[in-house]
């Protein structure tokens, strides 16, 4: 069974597509990195699949429609699509409390946990917390969720660098104890990509790229390539090609890699030069496009 | 793995909570008011003998229309802060909740706009009734035995005051009165205050009041009749036409005159049921503008 099963989804704000027609198939067992520049449509993408947004086309998540059923796939699929939406006036004792009260799968024990880790009082209010404070208070209830399906948005906006390693290493802990599906949605990607299983780039609504990571690392070879072997290695037709010091980086796809060694060293390269890679290659094309 | 079910009722019992949470207002504003009331009955103590002894040489009506007048003073006050309380609380309920972006996290929890939507109805129609009349109840009890001291201590007979003031069958007129007239005959206001709020994205206040202006202006420019205003008047007011409300009783005012004049007649009138078809209309409505509201 698809965890996420999308066919030309689209939504229109207006005269303006944020997503435009996206083909999903996510299984369970995946965490799944969903990469895309500012106003790419992730948002938008993320918030139909949790329900809170109306959408064209087919989407079914845990064989649910999540616009119609939002309420009860809240039951199964937990999300953080926004860190800054805990009202002001709830005490964290409080949203402990309602939560507890009204989520047949929330762990008031894990959460405490969690905010054991902090320096966040019980007894208070949302609007007393620093911001990162309250993104902790957020994902201390998330994480508390015992979700088949989890959704996050940007979730470690706000952070210090020590609590978002801790979050991705709490998540993929989490992970490993439980079969359950991730989604993240991220601008720091190098924070992600050691614990995803696949790997999405959406780039003006579309998803341009679509991988699993054990694709990208039999089909994706870098190499650090000197002066005077660049020629040789440009003839191979590089999908990018960025400048090191004293070397240049060329990024191959489904190239052989005994030619390849020759060249200089090899390695697989890093979500995010390859996120680089695919969107500046898409926007030479689409200039080239334009007569 | 924990079990995958929470009761309507438990769901529905924490989203009342959460209201309770956010708007301290429904509890505390009787409390304050309760509190002044107190105060003002703590100074006119002063002069209770004389008032008593006084209204001990008038006739049965009037004597019992002056001991009974701070009584019914102090439930009209409360019910007044109820009205003020509600129609704030409506106004707010569904428009807040999108002006701080917390109803995304709302939504994030299993428990449906419709629930939503109904537990936010229930505070003006069932909560404050009843935190009104126990501010009521507590606020009358305080007075009366309070009264009752001071007349011992003056070496004057309660039987007067206790004769003129039944404060069990005061508790029950309250308790009619609040939940009768209030909660379910008021619902339709309530409906579309919570129907504004869900639909405004900014100036609730406005999106309230001016549907219903605009339909009266347009009535009487186009038949030059004033239908629309005055059937909203009588509902709200009670009225010229004499429903179960109609107009005041002619007697002593006291709480008697806040009774319904029968249950049966009340729940008898066709504008009742036709306001909570309108108030189901309202909040049906209400419900889905929230389905698709997000944050501003």
């Amino acid at each position: 069974m698809a965890y996420i099963e999308a066919r030309g989804l689209r939504k229109r704000y207006g005269a303006t597509v944020a997503v435009d027609g996206i083909d999903l198939h996510i299984d369970e067992g995946r965490i799944v990195g969903l990469i895309g520049p500012n106003g790419a449509g992730k948002t938008t993408a993320l918030n139909a699949i949790v329900g809170l947004t109306p959408y064209e086309g087919h989407l079914r998540v845990l064989e649910r429609d999540p616009w119609k059923e939002r309420a009860e796939l809240a039951r199964e699929v937990c999300f953080l699509t926004d860190v800054a939406v805990l009202p002001r006036w709830l005490r964290v004792r409080q949203a402990l409390d309602f939560v507890a009260g009204i989520h047949p799968r929330f762990e008031r024990a894990k959460a405490e946990a969690f905010l054991g880790r902090t320096s966040i009082g019980r007894s208070k209010k949302v609007g007393e917390l620093s911001k990162g404070m309250v993104t902790q208070l957020h994902l201390a209830i998330v994480m508390a969720i015992d979700a088949r399906l989890m959704v996050f948005d940007e979730p470690t906006l706000g952070l210090d660098l020590l609590y978002r390693k801790q979050f991705y290493d709490a998540l993929l802990s989490d992970y490993l104890e439980r079969r359950r599906t991730v989604v993240v949605a991220t601008h720091h990607v190098e924070e992600v990509q050691h614990i995803l299983t696949d790997v999405l780039f959406i780039d003006r609504g579309r998803i341009v790229f679509s991988r699993s990571m054990e694709e990208v690392e039999s089909r994706y070879q870098e190499v650090l390539v000197h002066p005077d072997k660049l020629a040789a290695a440009r003839a191979l037709n590089p999908v990018a090609e960025r400048q090191g010091v004293g070397y240049s980086v060329l990024i191959f796809e489904g190239a052989d890699r005994q030619r390849l060694a020759v060249l200089g060293e090899t390695r697989t390269p890093s979500v995010a030069d390859l996120f680089v890679a695919v969107m500046s290659g898409r926007a030479a094309h689409t200039e080239g496009a334009v007569p | 793995m924990s079990n995958t079910e929470v009761s309507l009722a438990r769901r529905l019992s924490w989203s009342v909570r959460r209201e309770l949470w956010e708007n301290r207002s429904i509890y505390l504003a009787p409390v304050v008011v309760a509190a002044l009331v107190l105060v003002g009955f703590g100074i006119a103590l002063f002069t209770l003998p004389a008032t008593v002894r006084a209204a001990t040489a008038l006739g049965p009506g009037e004597q019992h229309e002056v001991i009974q007048r701070p009584y019914l003073i102090a439930a009209i006050v409360l019910m007044a802060v109820d009205l003020l309380v509600a129609v704030f609380y409506c106004i707010d309920a569904l428009y807040g909740e999108r002006r701080d972006r917390a109803i995304l996290f709302w939504k994030s929890m299993p428990v449906s706009d419709r629930l939503t939507v109904l537990a936010k109805a229930s505070i003006p129609i069932l909560v404050l009734p009843l935190v009104t009349v126990l501010a009521t109840a507590v606020t009358q009890g305080i007075m009366l035995l309070a009264s009752s001291a001071v007349l011992a201590a003056n070496g004057m007979s309660t039987a007067a005051l206790w004769g003129n003031v039944p404060f069990f069958d005061m508790v029950r007129i309250n308790l009619e009165h609040m939940l009768l007239f209030h909660g379910i005959w008021y619902a339709p206001l309530y409906g579309w205050l919570l129907l504004a709020s869900a639909w405004a994205t900014r100036l609730p206040f406005l999106w309230a009041a001016l549907p219903p202006l605009a339909i009266g202006i347009v009535e009487r420019i186009a038949f030059n009749s004033t239908h629309f205003t005055t059937l909203v008047q009588s509902h709200l007011f009670g009225g010229p036409t004499p429903g179960p409300y109609g107009s005041p009783s002619p007697g002593p005012m006291t709480m008697d005159m806040l009774a319904p004049h029968s249950l049966a007649h009340f729940l008898a009138a066709p504008e009742l049921w036709a306001g909570l078809v309108l108030t189901a209309l309202f909040l049906a409505a209400a419900s889905r503008l929230r389905h698709y509201g997000g944050a501003m």
